[in-house]
């Protein structure tokens, strides 16, 4: 039996916790649908296991998708999936929570139910089952795995677990039926129950009618906010993995939300309104974070660092604080100005170290339609400026298949790119150091719930890989291509990105036969079997091009409508229409746009106004 | 001013490598406070060296690794330190002052290492404790290494210092260092071969019980553990 990486499994991390099983009430599995060096990357997981462990009468352990070797033995072999804490088997449990961060993770969601044990219906599970219960962004459109979730938790995690643990404490006492305790979640707000609630379609295949059919369900379910993130639970101990994860550092989340409405942008619609956290109490995180794992890196976590009030401050105390201790502070989604390019001379080794851009369109029209507020000149203002500092490597990152998109708009991509490596020419030869390193990246756009672009249509497959080629070539036409470098994503991805990212309930059953046909970790290059969910499309009758391949109705009722996140409907409608007529609406630092996220109280929306 | 750090290895912690060993303990240094002393340049690193990499899956009593400290710490005090901030399945047992002498590292020092070979029940005939026994009165072992390029036949008996039978596990006194190094499972695979029966890795558990420096003179050999080759710092 040789298995890759078994450290993955064994558990027994500096800061894990453990507990005596007899003495608490609870006890939760928390699940990141992926290998363990992804899952334990992530941070929402450790500000829940953090928050669930502070609570005497709940045991929170940890469970990642075992890789494809170990899953193979633990078949061959009838052993059940086990948490890491305990290496008790998961069906044991009275939680299994699993966050669902991206929409190629569904069929390890299947993995995971499957190899513990679990049925993958929440029909057939009885008492005995763990509550099996959702959470994350891909929540705000559950309808795909509606048939694989007892509830699904729409909103940020701080807010309602607390009421929903007691619930559960309560019931366990009282004996009850699985379905009474779901009928007492599915009052909790921002708790979706999805067995009691019915999916009408209509002739066109469209969504008819979607209502509760217990009267214990709310036909609206509540998105969860923080109002004041700095009071809110962090892990100033989080675990420290032996083997090393992707992001194998401290992590400050500096605020939650972004003010600036790019248009093809969840999170920064479902995260509204933007709230920062207090400068002071992220200092006191950073000295005990680091103090409490002995990490030799700190990075800021938001979506856009640059837009933080006091990011000068914060920066600057780090730098002072630990740079001289060895420690390496990383700054991601910085704006280039004068002063990100001040502290990243002093935190990396220019030589080595690369900038990023996300113009995500080549040209200023597209930029508009998506409202990306990033102009041509700001980013070459930006190289140069980064350039006569010393860097000579970009990165630029862009979209393709954006609505409106014109192959002018496409070939800008190559062209945008020529004219940051010809600005770095500009400079005299004696003063650069040799040739510029551009690579520029375009992934395919794939609309989301929630966003202005929801109502958007998708390509082909085939139209994908044309537009790739279209600016493949534009590249190989531009004067200084020998300096430029272009990537494009699997367009066979996207399809299928799609169609999880705004399908019904009739796509669980795509999943599922994905899953029984040996679909696993679809994200892996290496592992993911286009061929074989193209046959699960196909012997589950389900067409890719209903999801994909049409522009919706202004008033098409959408699977995942009766989901409140505060922004309102009419405002992403009113989005839609001004990308279409080009127009860029203002931040809500410049303006606010009335999105409907000032009903929680709190954020941006009331910056100022004490 | 350098230190050694001697600990143990135990439990589900044989499955981690020895590269994420070395992350641990760089973590330990932090969490625990320890004054470790760092490269210059651009990325300073810590100044930390392993005596010898443990493989995955052994357990070990006598793991060392040398560091250069800024400044003296009590050697009980570092102790308790680092293993406040060390889990189940690693123990610093001792932290000596050394020498300075750079030819002086666990490194460079290293000649021999005790093993515990434990063997599953009924992997093996019967009587194979007789059957070692004249496996090792054989006056040569020769076995083929595998290098990365090549393979070459080598003699392995002089490597093996001394042994005994345990009660039912195997002891071994190997050469290790720089100039010549046995692993225990090579000398494993040479006895099954011996006795014409195949054996699967999971037959054998692995458990290194110290390491040694030659501290002998004229090419006469004699082992001093590398703990002993340190002082307790006040």
């Amino acid at each position: 039996m040789k298995i890759e990486k078994p450290a993955r499994y064994i558990g027994g991390e500096v800061n894990s916790v453990m507990k005596d099983k007899e003495k608490v009430d609870i006890r939760f599995a928390m699940c990141f649908p992926d290998v363990y060096e992804i899952g334990m990357s992530h941070l929402g997981i450790q500000i829940l296991y953090d928050m669930f462990n502070r609570r005497e009468d709940v045991w929170c352990e940890r469970v990642y998708s075992p890789w494809t070797d170990l899953d193979k033995v633990m078949r061959e072999e009838n052993i059940p999936l086990f948490a890491l804490e305990s290496q008790d088997p998961v069906k044991e449990f009275d939680f299994l929570g699993i966050t669902i961060q991206f929409e190629m993770c569904y069929t390890n969601i299947l993995q995971i139910l499957d190899l513990s044990g679990i049925p993958i219906y929440a029909a057939d599970r009885t008492e005995e089952s763990p509550i099996v219960i959702g959470g994350g962004p891909c929540a705000y459109n559950p309808e795909p795995l509606a048939a694989f979730f007892d509830i699904f938790y729409i909103g940020e995690g701080e807010t309602a677990y607390d009421e929903l643990l007691d619930a559960y404490k309560e019931w366990k006492a009282s004996g009850g039926s699985r379905t009474e305790f779901l009928e007492r979640a599915a009052q909790i707000e921002g708790l979706y129950v999805p067995m009691f609630y019915d999916a009408e379609y209509a002739s066109d295949g469209t969504l008819k009618s979607f209502s509760p059919n217990n009267p214990h369900a709310p036909a609206t379910v509540k998105k969860q906010v923080v109002t004041d993130v700095t009071d809110a639970p962090y892990p100033l101990a989080p675990v420290v993995p032996f083997i090393k994860a992707t992001q194998d550092r401290v992590v400050l989340e500096i605020q939650r939300g972004c003010i600036r409405g790019c248009r093809f942008c969840q999170a920064g619609m479902i995260y509204r309104p933007t709230r920062e956290r207090n400068v002071e109490k992220l200092k006191e995180y950073a000295r005990a974070m680091l103090r409490n794992t002995g990490h030799e890196e700190i990075s800021l976590s938001s979506l856009s660092s640059s837009d933080y009030s006091e990011l000068k401050e914060l920066v600057l105390f780090l730098i002072g604080e630990f740079k001289d201790k060895g420690i390496n502070i990383s700054l991601p989604s910085l704006r280039i100005d004068a002063f990100s390019l001040d502290v990243m001379s002093r935190v990396q080794d220019i030589r080595k170290s690369s900038l990023t851009f996300a113009p995500e369109a080549g040209s200023q029209r597209m930029r508009n339609v998506i409202n990306k507020g990033l102009t041509e000149e700001d980013i070459i203002d930006g190289a140069g400026q980064a350039f006569e500092g010393g860097w000579s490597k970009v990165k630029l990152y862009f979209m393709l298949g954006l609505p409106t998109e014109t192959e002018e708009d496409m070939k800008e991509i190559a062209r945008l790119s020529d004219r940051v490596a010809r600005r770095y020419y500009e400079i005299p030869k004696e003063e650069r150091h040799g040739k510029c390193q551009i690579t520029a990246s375009s992934s395919f756009f794939v609309p989301k719930p929630f966003t202005p672009f929801q109502w958007a249509s998708m390509c082909t497959a085939e139209e994908y890989m044309e537009k790739a080629a279209v600016v493949k070539k534009e590249f190989q036409e531009q004067l200084n291509r020998k300096s430029l470098k272009y990537n494009w994503h699997d367009e066979r991805l996207t399809v299928l990105e799609g169609v999880m990212a705004r399908g019904d309930r009739r796509v669980g059953r795509v999943i599922e036969e994905a899953y029984r046909l040996g679909c696993l970790f679809d994200s892996w290059t290496e592992s993911f079997r286009s061929d074989l969910w193209m046959q699960a499309f196909e012997n589950t009758g389900v067409d890719t091009a209903f999801y994909n391949l049409r522009e919706r109705k202004e008033d098409e009722l959408f699977p995942w409508d009766f989901i409140d996140i505060g922004v309102s409907r009419d405002f992403l409608y009113r989005e839609w229409q001004r990308a279409l007529a080009e127009e860029v609406t203002p931040n809500c630092r410049m303006q606010c746009s009335g999105c409907g996220a000032a009903k929680f109280g709190g954020g941006v929306c009331y910056e100022g106004k004490n | 001013m350098k230190a050694r750090i001697k600990f143990r290895k135990y439990g589900a912690l044989r499955f981690i490598g020895h590269l994420d060993v070395m992350r641990f303990f760089q973590k330990v240094m932090r969490r625990a406070d320890i004054p470790i002393a760092f490269t210059g340049g651009y990325s300073p690193h810590m100044i930390m060296s392993f005596a010898s990499p443990l493989g995955i899956g052994l357990s070990s009593d006598g793991e060392y690794f040398d560091i250069e400290l800024r400044e003296a710490v009590n050697s009980t005090d570092a102790v308790r330190r680092m293993n406040e901030a060390c889990v189940e399945g690693i123990e610093v047992v001792s932290m000596k002052q050394i020498a300075e002498e750079k030819k002086m590292t666990g490194m460079t020092i290293l000649a021999g290492a005790d093993y515990l070979v434990s063997l599953k029940k009924g992997a093996l005939p019967q009587d194979w404790k007789a059957s070692f026994a004249a496996f090792m009165e054989q006056p040569e072992i020769r076995i083929v290494k595998q290098t990365k390029r090549s393979e070459k036949e080598v003699d392995i008996r002089p490597l093996i210092d001394r042994w005994e039978i345990r009660g039912e596990d195997i002891f071994l006194q190997l050469a290790a260092g720089s100039s010549q190094n046995l692993k225990p499972d090579l000398v494993m695979e040479a006895f099954c071969r011996y006795l014409d029966v195949s054996c699967d890795d999971a037959a054998f558990g692995y458990h290194r019980l110290e390491m040694y420096a030659d501290a002998g003179e004229d090419g006469r050999r004699e082992l001093v553990t590398l703990e002993s080759l340190g002082w307790d710092m006040e």
